[in-house]
């Protein structure tokens, strides 16, 4: 069987950064495996500016960005498969995958990156009623469609989800000469970024209606027409707030999933909150060695900060090996525990022997906050209080732990991080 | 006196600005509850520019579209015949990042260039 250091699979802006970085920190055995025909992940499709800001101090589009990363891998000679499929990962790190030049092969691994990234939210996980004609896509395969193969899915849109690829692809459908109805968000506010809402709906007049959802679709064949109606403040349907738009085409725009089945299978312990795996201050799952980053661990809002972080993890993955791959699960770790309006953390446990000098802590908040507080609490004793003007379930935020705070806080069990009014 | 509405992009708060214009003259913006809020409206109301991002058909490539953007920021109400030029336009392989596949486009003085790479084949 064919031994490699590091397999990171997935070849997207999370794969490619953390293979840098690991070469980077001296280690010469990485082998990217990608199922698609190229690297560089969902960024190709993604052909809007914006991208870059925190990493290369410039606004940079989806597919530039990527070969950003692409060119390193390809200047320092890192190793990559494309068009192959990982089809498992076991306890001891054996990866199993497949392709048409090696057929089914396996490699057995020092260290296990997963970068396999996220997925979008189908129909079937919506509950939308109505026909299920043709005409229906989520927002990134009506991008890579319109992006990639130069097709246009249809002419009169509606968009259901206001995710931030739901709004890129209602102005791009827009500049490519349809007409976008509406785009309706079944919560109070909507997931994407205020600057998406302004320029891609308010710069082309496209109605953004909150507190909405399709409640049904028609159409034997092809989408002929959508219904519209407000919900309550438990999210059903208001009757007698229906509003029917003829149109050929539905987007949906319902959230991402992360891609975890390959984590699950190898005995991943898996967060309920962020349906990625619950992992320690180095990235480190419950198996020593198997490291992940990316929207497959938790879904990001920039993917300077997937960079990032996916570095971190590819540097970390060369200090296990190097360190001669000790199973740590079993050291004394200190819990952060999200609560009251924080969801989640990841990091999740810290062993505060491993941590870097500074760790970032990132987090979602569950509501929109105004002038509230970030709080940390050192077991008892509140230890950060920091006010925000706003928070929002759409943007990652973001706190930074010292390893000298907590070794000073002798004896230090519990770390939690909150959402106060004052 | 005018009033135009705007909402602030400079962060997830979205202020609500109102600016009040006389003679194409900013007189003063309202709403924003800092001073990023201020510098946008005053931006946006004289004179809005967007960068336009689209792709391009190729010929000869390893890939059906090349994904290009404007260089620079052009007009706001520049960018439909800005599409009209990069709709038409059709160009051949290879194209490299920062290539200039159409220059001077719409009129605008600005080039739409390559945001990817495209091998010949």
């Amino acid at each position: 069987m064919k031994t490699v250091d590091i397999v990171i699979v997935g070849g997207g802006p999370a794969g490619l950064a953390a293979a840098v970085a690991a070469k980077k920190a001296g280690n010469d055995s990485i082998l990217i495996l990608e199922r698609d025909h190229e690297l560089g992940g969902i960024l190709n499709q993604c052909i809007h500016n914006g991208f870059g800001l925190h990493t290369f101090k410039e606004e940079l589009t989806g597919p530039e960005y990527a070969y950003r990363f692409i060119k390193q891998v390809y200047d320092l000679g890192i190793e990559y498969k494309l068009n192959t499929m990982v089809m498992d990962i076991s306890k001891d790190k054996i990866v199993t995958a497949m392709n048409r030049e090696d057929g089914m092969f396996q490699i057995s691994a020092k260290a296990v990156i997963l970068a396999m990234g996220c997925r979008e939210r189908p129909r079937g996980a919506l509950n939308i009623p109505g026909y299920r004609p043709a005409g229906i896509f989520s927002a990134g395969t009506a991008q890579r469609l319109v992006n990639i193969e130069g097709y246009m899915p249809g002419r009169e849109v509606v968009i259901l989800g206001s995710g931030d690829i739901g709004l890129i692809m209602a102005r791009r459908m827009t500049l490519e000469g349809a007409k976008v109805k509406v785009v309706a968000e079944l919560m109070p506010y909507s997931g994407g970024l205020k600057r998406n809402i302004v320029q891609c709906l308010d710069d082309y007049g496209i109605p953004l209606k909150l507190s909405h959802t399709v409640v049904d679709i028609e159409g034997k064949d092809h989408v002929t027409a959508v219904t519209i109606a407000e919900v309550g403040p438990d999210r059903k349907p208001i009757k007698g707030t229906e509003e029917r738009y003829t149109c050929d085409t539905l987007l949906l725009s319902c959230g991402l999933i992360p891609e975890n089945e390959l984590s699950r299978s190898a005995g991943v312990t898996m967060s309920p909150v962020t349906s990625g795996p619950v992992v320690n201050e180095s990235l480190e799952t419950n198996i020593p060695g198997v490291f992940a980053c990316g929207n497959v661990l938790h879904v990001h809002d920039l993917v300077d900060y997937v960079s990032e972080e996916a570095g971190r993890a590819g540097q970390n993955a060369v200090k296990y090996i190097n360190d001669g791959c000790k199973d740590e699960s079993s050291a004394e770790t200190i819990e952060i525990t999200a609560t009251e309006g924080a969801r989640y953390t990841v990091p999740s446990s810290i062993n505060p022997e491993r941590m870097d000098d500074l760790l970032t802590v990132r987090f979602r908040v569950g509501d929109i906050y105004k002038n509230s507080f970030v709080s940390v609490y050192f077991d008892d004793e509140r230890i950060m209080h920091n006010q925000k003007r706003i928070m929002a379930p759409g943007e990652m935020e973001q706190i930074i732990l010292r390893k000298s705070q907590i070794q000073e806080h002798g004896g230090l069990k519990k770390i939690t991080v909150k959402i106060e009014n004052e | 006196m005018e009033k135009r509405e705007l909402t602030c992009i400079g962060c997830p708060m979205g202020c609500q600005l109102t600016v009040s214009m006389e003679n194409g003259e900013v007189l003063e913006v309202f709403g924003n509850t800092c001073p990023k809020g201020d510098i946008y409206a005053r931006k946006e109301v004289v004179n809005p520019t967007r960068i336009v991002t689209s792709t391009i058909r190729i010929t000869g490539g390893d890939k059906e579209r090349v994904s290009v953007k404007t260089a620079s920021d052009i007009p706001k109400d520049k960018i439909f015949e800005v599409m009209k030029d990069i709709d038409s336009a059709v160009v051949s392989a290879p194209a490299h990042i920062g290539d200039v596949l159409i220059k001077d486009v719409a009129g605008t003085g600005v080039s739409v260039i390559a945001t990817r790479e495209i091998a010949s084949v």
